[in-house]
């Protein structure tokens, strides 16, 4: 019986070559929820013949927390700890995309300095969420010593991201109007001094694994995605510009004053796991010089919208003086910012891929419909295809260059 | 290709029955649910909205005629605009829209997840099982009348739920605190406190249906 499926490479043919002596019947193989290689609860039904996979069928839902629902049960502000832990390993873009929707429906425009903040803020974010990708993606594929690098570039972030907003991880830093707190002295030049000291040693990373015979060898010509297949399957970020699309909303869509930077949009040219992971090594050196810009002409003025009274909560030491305020500060607390009914869609840039928010208002502090679009969702769509008629452990190579979160899959 | 001068007005002309629909940012239109499918497949071929963004449904309330709205958004990766469509599903007990995973493959998952959140149904979809929830799950999670809290339901594997005679329990914090309406409110109202207090951690809920 000949089996239905292309051959990705010679070594599979043989493969399957010296399986049709020993022909049995297919195997049904659970990789996952709970394997190293899936990062987090994705498990893949696979149908094997061999070592080859003939169907790949994810099953999602096993992070499933209802955020969509929750929304609908909170203030706008409430929700923002819950963006944090969509994709987990960059709240920081959560926040600002969300705060920016949000922002949308309420037709308001917030401070330079506050759209500076943002713009430093959600590329830190890509710098550590591409660096735990590739950390990662390089232990999948049999290169152990980029993860203990990348992840000292990260805990230097970390540290960052901790003055700023005082959290490690769960950031929660944005706020309906403008960001919790503003930088504290001297995180400036901390930022600057850790982009000049990060660079010689993203290169260094890099260098582990750009001409690593064993790292190529697993990904080039592995998990080839055409530019149609990914635009017709909803790819985003990396994956989408690995296969040759040059889409970047930071570009198309301009928000929080990306058009003020320079910057270029690395795109692949086959749209293998390999042009994936090129693609993100040079996002990071792409997001470097968008920092340097920002910190080069960092706006004075005020870190939040000073005129929406009603939906940015006074400052601490204004409620405890103010009759006024103190009053304003209870009506945003307990019926949160008020909103205009309406209907918005704002998508941003995120280190995975377009994270959008669709939200109905009918007025008030709450949300009455609010869509996470998730692009580790639409990236993860194209695993049935794309892992058919591979080997085995290309799925583990083809799962890591996707690199997608459960958290902000399953919501 | 360019963005044309004006979608919705384009569209319109080729639709006749299609309404504008109030948006605060993209061109949004409302449209009957039998010709979305053209009306997507229209905007792909003529007007380069190539990227399907996003496949998603609104609840308009448990007494609201025509109680189920789908909305697609669909961007172009060469001229960099949205449009937003939107059709009321026909039948409220039954919703049914028209799949569009034939024209673009990422429709698949959304539709998917949409039939599992909300219980509509996409015609000719090729594999519309739940993807959230697991298979067998009874509700429809989205829905406005499924309470924040969850409802008591068997465990997925039914054989260890007869075993164990164990069940999923609504989340501790059911019907509050943090329980908020969206809309025009006063503020008594409006302050989060436990919205159904016919049932407490120590008081069950009242079995469902």
């Amino acid at each position: 019986m000949a089996t239905e499926y292309a051959f990705p490479d010679n070594a599979a043919k043989t493969a399957d070559a010296a399986a049709q002596e020993f022909q049995t019947e297919k195997m049904s193989l659970a990789m996952g929820p709970s394997h190293p290689s899936t990062h987090g609860v994705l498990r893949l039904q696979l149908e094997l013949d061999g070592e080859i996979v003939t169907q790949c069928d994810p099953v999602l839902g096993y992070l499933h927390r209802g955020d969509e629902k929750i929304a609908e049960n909170m203030t706008y502000n409430q929700f923002v700890p819950y963006t944090d832990r969509l994709d987990y390993l960059a709240p920081l873009a959560n926040n600002v995309a969300y705060a920016i929707a949000v922002e949308k429906l309420a037709n308001l425009k917030v401070p330079a300095r506050c759209e500076a903040i943002r713009v430093i803020c959600c590329e830190l974010a890509r710098i550590s969420a591409h660096l735990l990708g590739l950390g990662a993606y390089g232990i999948d594929v049999g290169a152990w010593s980029v993860f203990l690098y990348s992840f000292e570039e990260r805990e230097k972030l970390y540290k960052l991201f901790e003055e700023l907003t005082g959290a490690r991880f769960t950031t929660s830093y944005t706020r309906i109007g403008g960001v919790a707190r503003d930088v504290p002295e001297g995180w400036n030049d901390r930022v600057g001094k850790f982009c000049d000291q990060f660079l010689p040693i993203l290169e260094e990373i890099l260098n582990l694994l750009t001409r690593n015979k064993i790292f190529t060898d697993r990904t080039q010509d592995v998990g080839v995605i055409s530019r149609e297949d990914a635009i017709s399957y909803g790819l985003t970020g990396p994956n989408l510009r690995g296969s040759g699309v040059a889409f970047d909303l930071r570009k198309d869509k301009p928000y929080s004053g990306y058009e003020q930077y320079e910057f270029d949009v690395p795109v692949g040219t086959k749209g293998d796991c390999y042009d994936r992971y090129l693609c993100r090594g040079e996002e990071m050196r792409q997001s470097v010089r968008i920092v340097r810009q920002v910190l080069k002409n960092f706006p004075g003025g005020s870190f939040y919208a000073e005129d929406a009274r009603k939906i940015f909560a006074p400052r601490k030491d204004k409620v405890l003086t103010s009759m006024e305020e103190l009053i304003n500060n209870f009506m945003i607390v307990t019926e949160g910012p008020q909103m205009p009914a309406g209907e918005v869609y704002f998508e941003a840039e995120n280190p995975k891929g377009a994270l959008g928010f669709f939200i109905v208002s009918k007025g008030g502090g709450v949300p009455y419909r609010m869509k996470i679009r998730s692009p580790s969702f639409c990236n993860l769509s194209i695993l049935p295809k794309v892992c058919q008629g591979n080997l085995v452990s290309d799925v583990v190579s083809i799962l890591g260059s996707l690199d997608f979160v459960m958290g902000e899959c399953d919501r | 290709m360019t963005a044309p001068a004006d979608v919705t007005a384009a569209l319109q002309s080729k639709f006749p029955a299609a309404t504008l629909r109030p948006s605060g940012d993209h061109p949004a239109l409302n449209l009957p649910v039998a010709e979305a499918r053209a009306a997507l497949k229209y905007l792909r071929d003529e007007f380069a909205y190539d990227f399907l963004v996003d496949v998603t449904a609104i609840d308009n309330g448990v007494d609201v005629t025509p109680r189920f709205t789908v909305v697609w958004h669909v961007y172009s990766t060469s001229h960099h605009g949205y449009v937003r469509l939107a059709a009321d599903c026909a039948n409220d007990e039954a919703p049914v829209a028209p799949t569009v995973s034939d024209l673009w493959a990422t429709a698949n998952w959304h539709e998917r997840e949409t039939y599992d959140l909300f219980g509509i149904k996409f015609e000719n979809h090729p594999d519309l099982r739940r993807i959230l929830m697991w298979d067998g799950y009874p509700y429809h999670p989205l829905r406005k009348d499924f309470p924040l809290a969850g409802i008591q339901t068997p465990l997925p594997d039914l054989e260890v739920a007869d075993l164990t005679k164990a069940s999923v329990k609504p989340a501790p914090m059911m019907g509050g605190p943090f329980v908020a309406s969206p809309g025009e409110i006063n503020l008594t109202d409006a302050e989060p406190r436990a919205k159904d207090e016919s049932w407490t951690e120590r008081r069950e809920k009242p079995a469902s249906e």
